[in-house]
């Protein structure tokens, strides 16, 4: 039930294209917090998603299919899709818009408190721009997010890892998808085939999304076409929210790696792709209708979306390139098959290159990182748990840690292994004064507290307690209940133990003669034999057994007194 | 406590802002600004104030920069290099940007023009800035263990930035110069309720309330527009940075919808670069230029053009932007000097001028100025002064002192007859106490911050377990013990304590007997005081168990019979010390006997 849920923090503009689902639509009322970069790219890529499905609009829509019996018999994968029946329509840009008004903008290492209970912090995560992990933690209890996140030096701020020690749980997602693949050797792969395509007269196609890793890609494309000798080969960004995109990547120095952030501050573009715009290297488009189709000159390098290849200006250009194998599609994203994504177009005969560039954890970064930032708990999706399905003799794939990972599932309710015993409480300084303290042990002293609580907001205050109030002139009432004495005026415990001697002697100073002392099992009974009064002692107890005379029983009590301490 | 003094620049006056401030034992030096109305020692503040013997570097824990003016961060290589100080310096992206640039073309200006000795070097502003630590707005810096700081939006220039210093439950908010009006490309600075012990707020306008930002805009595009209409030249003496693009949007503006076609021109080659920075920190602007800055960024300008010296001397009417603001020096006195014979010309000074300055002389009526080699320079050009200048005017401070809820109030940067009134506003409308320190003058301000600790979550949840009950009206008394170790405070219950420190509790009872004329059997004895302490306990537990003793509360009560007296009874009335105030009030009031029983 989302209308309980009282705050959504997200991590990187990937994980929150669901957003206007939760808030528009199930009751959702709390408050999401997201750094401005995410906000502003995952606004971009929903405007490129609602924009691509709105451009086909479809005249009837079948529902029929998700009825379980008929699904059961259609063709993969389709038929082992899940919870079809909670399938949505594509939001629309309002909705969008009306999401995103309601997210409150955070910093990294911005301190925000919730409810005056916890505090959640997001901390660079490495990934993309404003991209973040998040502490959530009270006074006692550390909880660290870790969704989305690179150690590698690409354009955004690096990691915080420091931040996340001393965490008693950590939550780790978010891993890499192609764990066997390394970004830095899939670049150069990129790179090659590209050249290799376009030397030939061939046209390359890049299915991407608007933006992240394409500026990575523009960048080394910077650094290469002229040394490749393709400086003459037009790069075409062809998205509705191409120029956004790139306009964007410029502006958010603080949130960039400390290289680009020093090229801010000459001033310059922190990315090079100024630099191809400028020179009429790289041109970018809303869509390959308009301009496009006059400016269009092949061999050419065409970045579009959708990476999914079912839909977006990217299908205009398999269909135009698939037929000659001069033509080369080059796949980067990672979060899709891309088996799966040429299904429909085959038989082609574009070459197809496999390059996925994945910046998230792989398993040794994972165990590197933990190893430095040593959680007492991690937590972890099932899969991160085992090897994955197609590669089930790689042992070396799946989270090492100790203690082991505790495991979740989809839909699952999981209890965190840490028991809270603290919460913060202020002093207030009368109260503080007025405190005795004296020293139990070296280093460790004692004092009893009375006091009133004032608890408000979550925030617990202790103030000193009210003073007795002055007895009320004019006319005394008189009626038995109001002498009844308020229990609730509690005595402090008492601890140490009563050496008979030096009581005996103590008695005997304070006027009490013909004393006698019993030797039972326990202890010792002091008799005052004129006052019939009986004395039990033993190790952790003290019995006074006497007539009723309330002051020869305070007299005794408090001789008794001396001899402990007060708790 | 907290103590800040006014180290050396910042008190009454707008010049050299530099205060250093003391809380809960961290020093942190806010601002280290130059003065420009002199040239020899008094340009910088005078940093034995801080410490007299020793070094900057162990005594200050950090030093924080809130903008880019030179009355804010002027002294700065001076104060590092050339004093020595070795420490972090915090200030904001934008700031970490410009300051280094201003720096060197204030450098230029003194050194190479004005030929001043003893200045800081440009090897020396590159070191200097090595020591600089950017902050992101609201990020919470830990500068070490106890201290942090927080920075917060303050309008007024490119990355300007308001500073909350905080010290476990101890703050100090120092505002630095700020406005709380959005203009034509920044935001209104903004705090939230953060409560700290001190607000230390520049007070420039601390009388002025300035009137609607649109009737000034009109006010200055109809004089610019006039002049150039009967053929003169306007001057607009202008810092590179800050008020120059707002008054470039709105001329810019002007000029597409009038349809003119009047050179306006900008001086020096930092323009262009000084644009740049607005256009990649665009998010540090306000609302309306960052939403649109893709179709169209405000900052690239169709009709203004880059200034070259030889235009000043050009035929025909133009518009000047010339650096710097208070025609102190450099390219804005050299055409003044140009204009000033001509009546039909106009400068207009859209900003505050420090004293000593040509600026200040000019607006405050000199029209005979006396120049380097005895000369002296008749103005006949007209002189206008348009308050442009960001700073929170009266209602602002008021605005941002009741954002904040400060327990009190400091006043710098203004003029003393101006801020006392402010004061007197403050100190009438908050009721908070306000101070306005003299340069050199120290301020102590004593707190009484409460102690932070932990408490058990058991104790707790019987707390609050017990205040839901509905007799808990009346305040009610928590019973713990504190542990104090090292500096770790921890309450808990006592028993929890003794089980922590592996101490025994030591149990203390007492028995009372209590003699009762009574001739029925102890059962019926027994019977009698249950029914008595029923009705006279209403709020009481009392009990009558089946072995035939009676409890309240916790309090035993027996019935024996001695064997030599069959008519008296003997109540054993048993309790522990815990228990004493009831225990001893049951004993008194059985003593008293019982009431007859109906018969």
């Amino acid at each position: 039930d989302l209308s309980t849920v009282d705050v959504i923090l997200i991590s990187n503009y990937h994980c929150m294209m669901a957003l206007p689902y939760i808030t528009e639509h199930t009751g959702f009322s709390g408050t999401v917090y997201a750094t401005e970069p995410t906000v502003q790219i995952g606004r971009l890529l929903m405007e490129e998603l609602v924009n691509f499905i709105e451009r086909v609009p479809k005249a009837q829509s079948a529902s029929l299919w998700k009825n379980k019996d008929i699904q059961r018999l259609l063709p993969s994968p389709l038929k082992d899709a899940v919870e079809v029946s909670t399938w949505r329509r594509c939001y629309t840009m309002q909705e969008v818009n009306s999401a995103l008004s309601k997210i409150q903008l955070v910093g990294y290492s911005q301190k925000i408190e919730l409810f005056g209970a916890v505090q959640v912090t997001p901390l660079s995560s490495g990934y993309a721009l404003g991209s973040s992990n998040w502490i959530i933690q009270s006074h006692y209890e550390k909880v660290s997010y870790v969704s989305g996140s690179s150690l590698l030096t690409t354009h955004p701020q690096p990691m915080d890892q420091a931040s996340l020690k001393n965490s008693d749980v950590l939550v780790l997602t978010g891993l890499t998808q192609i764990p066997t693949a390394n970004p830095d050797g899939m670049v150069g792969e990129f790179c090659s085939n590209l050249a290799l395509t376009v030397r030939n007269g061939g046209n390359v196609l890049v299915p991407c999304y608007p933006s992240g890793v394409i500026y990575d890609l523009l960048e080394c494309l910077y650094q290469y076409i002229d040394s490749a000798g393709l400086s003459s080969v037009p790069l075409y960004f062809i998205s509705p929210v191409a120029n956004s995109s790139l306009e964007f990547s410029q502006i958010f120095a603080e949130w960039l790696c400390h290289n680009k952030q020093s090229k801010v501050y000459l001033p310059e573009p922190p990315f090079p792709h100024a630099e191809l715009i400028q020179t009429n290297k790289l041109k970018h488009y809303p869509s390959i209708h308009g301009d496009f189709s006059n400016d269009f000159r092949q061999p050419c390098v065409v970045f579009t979306g959708h990476p999914s290849l079912r839909f977006g200006d990217v299908v205009h250009f398999m269909e135009l390139w698939g037929k000659s194998s001069l033509n080369t599609v080059i796949f980067t994203e990672p979060d899709f098959s891309y088996l799966e994504a040429l299904a429909p177009y085959q038989p082609l005969a574009m070459k197809c290159i496999y390059c996925p560039i994945d910046t998230r954890l792989n398993f040794i970064q994972v165990s590197k990182l933990l190893k430095e930032v040593q959680p007492l708990h991690v937590v972890c999706p099932e899969q991160y748990t085992q090897p994955p399905p197609a590669q089930s003799h790689r042992t070396d794939l799946v989270i090492d840690c100790q203690p082991p990972a505790t495991s979740y599932r989809r839909a699952e309710v999981l209890t965190l292994p840490f028991k809270r015993r603290y919460e913060r409480i202020e002093i207030m300084p009368e109260l503080a004064d007025s405190l005795v303290p004296m020293e139990i042990k070296p280093g460790i002293s004692l004092a009893t507290v009375s006091a009133v609580l004032h608890t408000k907001d979550n925030k617990h205050v202790l103030q000193p307690p009210p003073r007795p109030a002055q007895p009320t002139s004019g006319k005394k009432r008189k009626r038995v209940s109001d002498d009844v004495p308020d229990c609730k005026v509690l005595k402090p415990l008492l601890s140490g133990s009563i050496p008979v001697e030096q009581f005996v002697q103590t008695l005997e100073k304070h006027g009490f003669s013909d004393i006698k002392v019993e030797d039972t099992a326990k202890g010792h009974i002091v008799l005052l034999q004129e006052a019939e009064t009986l004395i039990q002692i033993e190790e952790d107890s003290t019995h006074i057994i006497c007539d009723n005379d309330e002051m020869l029983r305070v007299r005794l009590r408090d001789l008794v007194l001396k001899f402990l301490q007060k708790f | 406590v907290c103590g800040a003094s006014v180290g050396s620049g910042a008190g009454q006056d707008v010049g050299r802002s530099c205060i250093l401030v003391s809380i809960a034992g961290k020093n942190v030096m806010l601002d280290c600004g130059m003065h420009m109305g002199f040239s020899d020692d008094r340009r910088f503040p005078d940093f034995s104030y801080i410490t007299q013997s020793g070094r900057l570097t162990d005594f200050l824990d950090c030093v924080i920069i809130s903008h880019f003016h030179l009355d804010h961060c002027g002294a700065l290589p001076y104060f590092s290099e050339m004093v020595g100080y070795d420490g972090p310096i915090y200030m904001t992206h934008p700031t970490q940007a410009i300051c280094p640039i201003l720096l060197e073309d204030y450098r230029k200006i003194a050194v190479d023009k004005k030929g001043e000795a003893n200045f800081f070097t440009s090897q020396m502003i590159k070191d200097c800035m090595k020591k600089v630590v950017a902050v992101h707005l609201h990020q919470t810096v830990q500068v070490d263990d106890e201290l942090e700081i927080k920075a917060y939006y303050a309008g007024h220039v490119l990355g300007a930035a308001m500073f909350q210093i905080k010290v476990g439950s101890e703050s100090v908010v120092y505002t630095g110069d700020y406005n709380m009006t959005p203009d034509r490309h920044l935001g209104a600075a903004w705090i939230d309720k953060c409560r700290p012990n001190l607000l230390i707020t520049e007070s420039t306008y601390a009388t002025t309330i300035r009137d609607s930002k649109r009737c000034r805009e009109r006010d200055f595009l109809k004089k610019v527009h006039e002049t150039v209409e009967r053929g003169g030249k306007v001057l607009i003496p202008v810092f590179a940075l800050g008020r120059a693009q707002e008054l470039c949007i709105l001329l810019e503006t002007f000029w597409e919808r009038m349809n003119l076609k009047v050179p306006i021109y900008f001086s020096t080659g930092l323009t262009e670069k000084a644009n740049h920075y607005y256009k990649l920190f665009i998010t540090w602007t306000n609302q309306k230029i960052r939403k649109t800055f893709v179709q169209r960024n405000m900052f690239e300008f169709k009709h203004i053009k880059a200034f070259d010296r030889a235009f000043a001397d050009n035929p025909g009417p133009m518009v000047v932007f010339a650096t710097p603001g208070m025609l102190h020096a450099g390219q804005s006195l050299q055409i003044f000097r140009k204009w000033a014979g001509n009546e039909k010309n106009m400068v207009i000074m859209p900003g505050y001028c420090v004293q000593g300055t040509v600026g200040h002389k000019i607006l405050s009526g000199q029209r005979k100025l006396e120049m380097e080699g005895r000369q002296v320079l008749e103005v006949k050009m007209q002189v206008e002064y348009m308050s442009f200048s960001a700073h929170a005017d009266a209602k602002g401070i008021m605005q941002l002192v009741g954002q904040a809820e400060p327990d009190s109030v400091l006043l710098v940067h203004g003029e003393a007859k101006k801020m006392e009134f402010l004061k007197q506003k403050i100190e009438q409308e908050f009721r908070v106490n306000c101070y306005m320190p003299a340069n050199g003058e120290t301020v102590v301000l004593p707190t009484s911050p409460s102690i932070p600790g932990g408490i058990s979550l058991g104790l707790l949840k019987r707390e609050m377990a017990q205040g839901l009950l509905p007799e808990a009206k009346k305040p009610r008394l928590l019973h713990g013990t504190l542990i104090m170790k090292d500096s770790n405070f921890r309450l808990v219950s006592s028993e929890q304590a003794l089980k922590e420190l592996g101490l025994a509790e030591h149990q203390l009872r007492f028995t009372c007997r209590v003699h009762l004329h009574d001739t029925r059997k102890e059962q019926e004895t027994a019977m009698r005081v249950y029914s008595h302490l029923k009705s006279i306990l209403k709020d009481h537990c009392v009990q009558h168990l089946p072995d035939g003793s009676v409890t309240v509360e916790s309090i035993l009560i027996q019935a024996a019979a001695p064997s030599e007296d069959p008519a008296t009874k003997v109540l054993l009335v048993s309790w522990t010390y815990q228990d004493e105030e009831l225990g001893s009030y049951l004993t008194s009031l059985l003593k008293k006997g019982l009431p007859q029983a109906p018969s």
